[in-house]
């Protein structure tokens, strides 16, 4: 067991600082209304530092709490897709092989979603952060089909140029179509037989491996991914089963 | 704060600009296209969907035997032989009459049926026009730049909500985001809507009910509160359209942005900006470009030429449609690496340097997007050092960048933290600008020079390969577009002798005028 808290000065004071706007023209009724929220969360010793009118209708307010609650780090698990990463010369060596071939990678902002600032960072050969885009890899054909893809084009695509990989990038997240468009994704390549053959790795800011995983994901990666560690885990999963 | 700037350089970019710019022109000229006389048809007051919700205007185009006349051909001469309205005659197009041939009906004919419902459009857009200036010098609006906020929850109601907000909180403009995949749906929806992704869609109704709540509370503020929205996508000349017609007073519009960054066919948009800008300029309505894409989608630092090159190419395609400059607002953006040593230094150069190239254009500033994190406490400093730049630069229109850049589509909390800060820092900081003096040669200066220097370089490079050659072979921002690739590219035709769109015609007197 290793239980423990919010750190704020003091081990397990439990602190922790919220901000909010509730939808009430601000008065002093409003900060006690504020706290009263805070307490209703199950926070104690609660301080609302700031509380003030933004809009005629609405307030904002700054609060700091601290919470009874603990968690046990010790029963947390939530693999990392990213491990021992591999040089760019190493990847290229590891696909050429024990594979033997170019891995054919297709990436895609899928939906209506046009933000192509995080698959481009993983794509282009410029890459991100002074580490290179799949595109500089001589062990990749990257295929970077922009924004806007309907996943049925998305997978037909992959079935007609016979992919081994498919990267999915969400970056909208409102009202859960990045769910609903990865899962949409993952269904359909089932339904087409695809899916065992082919590398799934979803993308984007609010993702986690976790997420990926309970969407039937091979991997996800979040915000900060360096193109190398998509590249590591491309090269290694297909090594893994050309030799299983 | 001033910078001593190659004059030279200065013009040759300017010629440069207008020889790219002088041969898309002249195809523009002999094109039209489907949305241009979607536009035309909704200025002659034609509005609605049918039963399964296409709008009636597309109903009309599709009913056309042959396009390369105009519509407006064909709506005059159903007007004249059938005594209806042209809302009529689309009503009953939409119920599956045939239009007349056009070619039957003498063209003074036709055109004289037509006239009247010609005139009260354009009477619409100058009354609109008259009313923003008379609101404007009624209720002056607070000193540049001015603070511009966007709304995009999906839900016109919502938005209205968070635009009345956002007003109270300081906001001067306040932008509408449309959904996410609106540009590329080659028709505008009708009606008001309460489901979008991204953003909410842009309709007619949309902008009148936004135009009304804004009126509400410029008029409680003191202070007129601007609406902007996107005359961009498949649909750039309908927005322009509507969006003289209800009033709004800004409009996202790139000559460039769609083919580049959308996959919009090139010669559509090309067309299609042009006739946008000529209904810009008449109704008063300022463009913002779209330049910051440059900066979002590669090295910020890298870019920087690129930027400037695509300014003085949108400040030749916007004088050319009549737009005067104090309705050109040339875009730039804050997104230089914030770890890279002295990037404010560079991102200052940049402000400046557009600051003193196009003195009379209202400059639009967009915030960093693109190294914002998770992290909204330095993201909260970030946008600090953004509206410094802005103020000390004499930007024009500042859109607030937001502390939860990259996590949600603002919160209404979101909004009153980015205008306070904004708020903070141009009070404070209101004349840094004029006090200062840039150092000669130094790192600022020497870093204008070398943007201005590669900008040239770029626009030669273009003037030399003609523009769509250009586009084609991945000049702007890497990205290679085929001249008749891309959406929307079935949308563009050859316009015939007997071509009538009035309102072109009309437009076009009045900027030679101007």
């Amino acid at each position: 067991m290793s239980l423990i808290k919010p750190y704020g000065d003091t081990l397990g004071d439990g602190a922790v600082q919220l901000s909010f706007t509730l939808p009430v023209a601000w008065s002093e009724a409003a900060d006690e209304a504020a706290r009263r929220l805070v307490a209703k969360m199950g926070f104690d010793d609660i301080a609302v530092v700031d509380g003030r009118a933004i809009a005629s209708e609405f307030s904002f307010f700054v609060v700091y709490a601290r919470t009874p609650v603990a968690i046990d780090v010790s029963q947390v698990r939530a693999p990392s897709a990213t491990r021992d990463v591999l040089s760019l010369e190493q990847v290229d060596e590891l696909i050429a092989e024990r594979v033997g071939r170019k891995l054919k990678v297709a990436g895609a902002c899928i939906g209506t979603d046009a933000h192509t600032v995080g698959i481009d960072a993983i794509l282009n050969m410029k890459g991100y952060k002074g580490d290179y885009g799949l595109e500089r890899y001589r062990g990749f054909e990257v295929f970077n089909l922009g924004s806007q893809i309907a996943v049925d084009e998305l997978v037909r695509f992959a079935r007609e140029h016979a992919v081994d990989a498919i990267l999915a990038s969400q970056v909208v997240t409102q009202k859960g179509s990045d769910i609903a468009n990865f899962t949409a994704l993952a269904e359909l390549l089932e339904a087409e037989h695809l899916r065992d053959r082919i590398v799934l790795i979803a993308g984007g800011p609010r993702v986690t491996n976790l997420l990926a995983a309970e969407l039937g994901y091979d991997a996800g990666f979040g915000r900060g991914t360096l193109p190398g560690e998509v590249a590591t885990f491309i090269a290694r999963r297909v090594a893994e089963r050309v030799t299983a | 704060m001033q910078l001593r700037i190659d004059q030279d350089a200065v013009a040759r970019a300017r010629r440069l600009a207008g020889a790219i710019v002088d041969p898309i022109e002249d195809f523009i000229a002999r094109h039209s296209t489907v949305s241009v006389e979607r536009a035309v048809a909704r200025l002659c007051g034609i509005d609605g969907a049918d039963a399964e919700g296409v709008p009636l205007p597309n109903r009309l185009l599709d009913a056309l035997a042959v396009r390369a006349g105009g519509v407006a051909a064909a709506l005059g001469a159903a007007v004249a032989e059938t005594g209806r309205t042209p809302q009529q005659v689309a009503e009953a197009v939409a119920a599956g009459e045939a239009l007349p041939d056009p070619a039957a009906t003498p063209p003074t004919a036709l055109r004289a049926a037509l006239r009247p419902y010609v005139d009260a459009g354009l009477a619409r857009i100058d009354a609109a026009r008259r009313e923003r200036d008379a609101m404007l010098a009624r209720l002056p609006q607070a000193r540049p730049p001015l603070l511009y906020v966007i709304v995009a929850s999906g839900n016109i109601y919502e938005d209205r909500t968070a635009a009345v907000a956002a007003a109270e909180a300081g906001a001067q403009i306040v932008a509408v985001i449309r959904s996410t995949a609106q540009s590329l749906i080659d028709y505008v929806p009708y009606g008001a809507t309460t489901e979008g992704f991204g953003g909410t869609y842009a309709t007619q109704e949309n902008f009148r009910i936004m135009r009304a709540a804004l009126d509400e509370v410029s008029e409680r503020l003191g202070r007129y509160v601007m609406l902007t929205n996107y005359a961009s996508g498949l649909c750039m000349p309908e927005i322009a359209a509507t969006a003289a017609l209800e009033r709004l007073d800004m409009l996202l519009n790139d000559s460039m942005y769609g083919i580049l960054f959308r996959d919009i066919n090139m010669q559509r948009t090309f067309v299609d900006q042009h006739f946008s800008r000529q209904l810009n300029a008449r109704s008063g309505i300022i463009i913002n470009t779209g330049e910051d894409n440059y900066l979002t989608t590669a090295d910020a630092v890298d870019q920087a030429p690129a930027v400037l090159a695509s300014q003085f190419v949108n400040e030749a395609f916007a004088r050319r449609a009549g737009l005067p400059d104090r309705q050109i607002g040339l875009g730039d953006a804050y997104e230089i690496d914030p770890d890279l040593e002295n990037g404010f230094l560079l991102q200052l150069a940049q402000a400046q340097l557009a600051r003193q190239l196009f003195p009379d254009a209202p400059l639009k500033y967009m915030p960093p997007t693109k190294h914002m994190t998770g992290n909204i406490f330095k993201g909260h400093l970030i946008d600090a050092m953004f509206n410094l730049t802005s103020v000390m630069t004499h930007q024009s229109i500042h859109l607030c960048g937001m502390l939860t850049e990259a996590i949600h589509t603002p919160f209404l909390g979101d909004r009153a933290l980015a205008l306070e800060n904004a708020r903070y820092v141009m009070g404070t900081a209101r004349g840094l600008g004029d006090e200062l003096e840039i150092k000669p040669d130094g790192i600022v200066e020497r870093r204008a020079r070398d943007v201005l220097a590669g900008a040239v370089r770029l626009l030669e490079g273009v003037a030399e390969r003609g523009l769509m050659a250009a586009v084609e072979t991945g000049t702007f921002a890497d990205v290679k577009r085929a001249r008749d690739g891309g959406r929307g590219y079935d949308g563009v035709f050859a316009k015939d002798p007997a071509y009538w769109n009035p309102f072109a015609d009309a437009l076009a007197g009045a900027a030679a005028t101007a």
